[in-house]
């Protein structure tokens, strides 16, 4: 795989299926349906004080919520790229217009949080970026988790550099 | 205000002004918090930061850091209405924030 500005776009190329594969789960892997403790890590109380977060409840968590989901959508239209060929091993582009940057690191915030509390993940293992193999639906998450985060280490040298 | 009576002058006490601040400024202690979560990248918590706030870079990282040791930084301090104002954009990055007043 490879990753490179060009131009008005952020570009990952060579990108093998597995890989892939994983890119176009972020817009379902940051969904926290049917998880109440992924639900209430992404929208967090902002409060002590029960006023406040009735409030917030009431006005700001739909805003919250229309964020978030504009992010994946804005994100699941550039996956739509890697649609198609499913089976096959060709190794694949994605261009990320950098206009989409804060979409997309938002999105795969939401997904890394998502999946880091779907199996509570501790400190210890979220910071050892080294684990292999993959030998479990679980390390697969770990794995996932890091890999977003590469991502995201890209974009925002990217946005730093303008 | 000064009245002369003969030789002598007095000086009457000024009538006691009643303070009218403002709804802001009675409602001052209010302090913006951010928590720390292992999730969050350093350098997105960095970028945040200075979105948000406008800290240049190396204010941002501070806090940044003072978060990753110490599990917590206070990132603003002022008016309700303006610190709810931040909580809610830090939460739109999906930082961990609170809003808390000041004893």
């Amino acid at each position: 795989m490879e990753i490179s500005r060009k131009g008005e776009a952020l570009e990952i190329s060579d990108l093998d299926p597995f890989l892939a594969e994983l890119l176009r789960q972020v817009p379902g892997s940051a969904n926290p349906e049917g998880e109440p403790e992924a639900e209430a890590r992404l929208f967090t109380h902002p409060s002590a004080e029960k006023e406040i977060c009735a409030e917030w409840k009431t006005y700001v968590e739909p805003e919250l919520r229309r964020l978030f989901r504009s992010a994946t959508e804005t994100v699941a239209g550039d996956l739509a790229q890697l649609n198609g060929n499913e089976k096959s091993f060709r190794s694949r582009t994605l261009a990320i217009p950098l206009e989409h940057a804060d979409a997309w690191l938002n999105a795969l915030n939401q997904a890394r949080l998502v999946i880091a509390t779907k199996y509570k993940f501790s400190d210890e293992e979220l910071n050892d970026h080294d684990r292999s193999p993959i030998g479990s639906r679980r390390d697969l998450g770990l794995f996932q988790i890091n890999f977003y985060g590469f991502i995201q280490e890209f974009i925002l040298r990217e946005i730093r550099c303008g | 205000m000064e009245i002369e009576r003969g030789s002598t002058s007095i000086v009457e006490a000024p009538a006691h002004e009643t303070e009218t601040r403002d709804k802001d400024e009675l409602d001052l202690p209010w302090q913006v918090i951010v928590h720390n979560d292992p999730v969050n990248l350093m350098t997105y918590v960095t970028m945040v930061f200075q979105r948000v706030f406008g800290y240049p870079r190396e204010k941002a990282e501070r806090h940044m850091l003072e978060v990753h040791h110490n599990g917590r930084s206070i990132l603003w301090c002022g008016v309700r209405e303006r610190a709810e104002f931040y909580v809610q954009q830090l939460h739109g990055h999906l930082l961990l924030a609170t809003i808390e007043k000041v004893i």
